[in-house]
């Protein structure tokens, strides 16, 4: 296992938001994560990249309690890419410099191959031409891309994806999706919180329903999504279908 | 796009000559109303009973002429001080701003000092502190104190200091937490983080109001002549005691204006950047 969440609690003021979740990600594994908002998605994946602190439990990567104190948080994040819903680029910085920074700062590499790598991933992804611009002179899906590949150039051992897709125009989250599954083809683990039930079904080896803060219900993304087990599981993709999103 | 040239339409063709008119209009009414209130403050000023007196007690031709280059000298060290005494202050400011942001037990000293210092120099008159250091540090003997300039200079950075450090803290919680959380999440240290994405958009964000600070500062540095150095206004003081005349002070006055001139022009147009950024969303 790469990742291992165990028993892991989480609370905000009163309100529990994880209940002793439990769930395992395997090397090259997609991991879609469902569930109704604040169902503990997001406050899962943060828990996941440290940004937050959890209440009890443990999460382990690659073999390391990383929710051990003593551990140096700077040198987990490292390994694990974080890609917000509201792609969260740097404002200041061309597209260009928002993806090297840590590359440059962090990993040490020298900034002419950090120049080089970018740009074979903004070829990769179409956005050559758009290396010197700012984010404010992009489209939600090309910020969205730029925020993906800015967390891809520090080869990540696990890409965190945490709804990319909520904040785009309708027209606009194929181009993301699209790069999302090619991400799969080249063997990145990802977690990914989504409400595009389609995607998760296409992209996902394994979908999982977060209910209650925990995982109510796991499994392959035919079964979870076309004949789930629980009640509550049915309930919410009946929500969904009525909504028009699947 | 076609590359086809557009024709206007005659309605548009319409549109166009009556908001052309209307423009040629208003122009013209400016310059009208413009010339008559000129016209009537210049009659009503010059026209009135004391204008004679205050024409011969501020405005002297011949004594400005005489005293200008003394002025002017005593202005090389204000505009001498000023640079010095912005970049300390800037970067004081730069200091303590971070210093009283920092979180944890370890730099709950140092966040103090740091909120003390600010809340007391922003608290404490500008004159006090130059009295203080200008006067009474020299009153102590010791070995080594530095000539009133630099202890007068010194009062000055650490008061402006104060404000900027308010000014540029104001900056560094305005930028969101998602941007840190970004920063963190690609493995930057909360050192990097600050250095290479919270402060550059805090001075970005905080630059008006820096500049406003500045400029402040800018006049303030006239505050050294009550410590004994000829400046600009020690010199008209000076002249104006020797003439028993005001026109030196307006002549100093006139000066400080003209020198401040340009950094209120780069400080109108930054604001006014800021807020078309603010207002274009985002």
């Amino acid at each position: 296992m790469l990742l291992t969440c165990a028993d892991v609690r989480k609370t905000f003021g009163s309100a529990v938001v994880l209940d002793g979740l439990d769930l395992s990600v395997d090397e090259h594994e997609v991991v879609a994560l469902i569930g109704a908002s604040g169902s503990g998605k997001s406050t899962l994946l943060r828990c996941i990249n440290l940004l937050t602190e959890v209440d009890d439990g443990t999460i382990t990567l690659d073999g390391e309690d990383i929710t051990n104190p003593k551990i140096n948080p700077d040198v987990v994040r490292r390994k694990i890419g974080l890609v917000f819903q509201s792609y969260n680029l740097f404002p200041h910085m061309t597209v260009l410099d928002n993806i090297t920074l840590a590359p440059v700062k962090v990993h040490g590499k020298p900034p002419a191959a950090a120049r080089e790598l970018a740009m074979e991933w903004l070829n990769r992804v179409g956005l050559a031409d758009k290396s010197g611009s700012y984010p404010d002179g992009l489209s939600g899906g090309q910020q969205q891309r730029v925020a993906i590949v800015r967390a891809l150039v520090n080869s990540p051992r696990l890409l965190l994806l945490d709804e990319v897709t909520s904040a785009l125009d309708p027209e606009l989250v194929g181009e993301v999706l699209t790069m999302i599954r090619d991400l799969k083809g080249d063997g990145m683990t990802m977690i990914l919180a989504t409400h595009e039930m389609g995607f998760a079904r296409q992209v996902a080896d394994r979908v999982a329903f977060l209910d209650n803060g925990r995982v109510l219900e796991q499994g392959p993304p035919a079964q979870v999504l076309g004949d789930p087990v629980e009640a509550r599981t049915r309930q919410f993709l009946a929500r969904i279908i009525e909504a028009g999103r699947l | 796009m076609s590359a086809e040239i557009h024709r206007p339409s005659d309605l548009q063709l319409g549109r166009i000559a009556y908001r052309r008119g209307q423009a040629i209009r208003s122009v013209l009414l400016a310059a009208l109303s413009t010339a008559v209130l000129g016209t009537l403050l210049g009659v009503l000023i010059t026209g009135a009973p004391g204008w004679a007196r205050v024409k011969q007690s501020f405005f002297d031709w011949p004594i400005a002429r005489e005293y200008l280059p003394e002025i002017l000298e005593g202005l090389w060290l204000n505009i001498r001080l000023f640079v010095v005494c912005a970049v300390c202050a800037l970067a004081l400011g730069l200091v303590a701003a971070v210093l009283r942001t920092l979180r944890g037990p370890v730099f709950f000293p140092v966040r103090a000092l740091a909120t003390v210092y600010t809340y007391t120099f922003r608290g404490l008159p500008l004159i006090i502190t130059i009295y203080l250091f200008a006067f009474g540090v020299p009153g102590l003997r010791l070995q080594g104190t530095p000539n009133v300039v630099v202890l007068g200079g010194a009062a000055i950075t650490i008061t402006y200091g104060s404000y900027i450090a308010e000014v540029l803290r104001a900056g560094i919680e305005s930028v969101h937490p998602s941007q840190t959380a970004a920063a963190r999440s690609l493995g930057l240290s909360y050192r990097q983080s600050m250095r290479h994405v919270v402060l550059p958009q805090a001075v970005r964000r905080a630059a008006p109001a820096l500049l406003n600070d500045v400029v402040s500062m800018q006049k303030d540095v006239g505050l050294i002549s009550l410590a004994g150095p000829i400046d600009a206004i020690r010199a008209a003081q000076i002249a104006s005691a020797e003439t028993a005349n005001f026109t030196p002070y307006v002549v100093a006055g006139v000066l400080f204006v003209l020198f401040a001139l340009p950094l209120i022009g780069v400080t109108d147009v930054v604001t006014l950047r800021a807020a078309r950024r603010q207002n274009a969303g985002n």
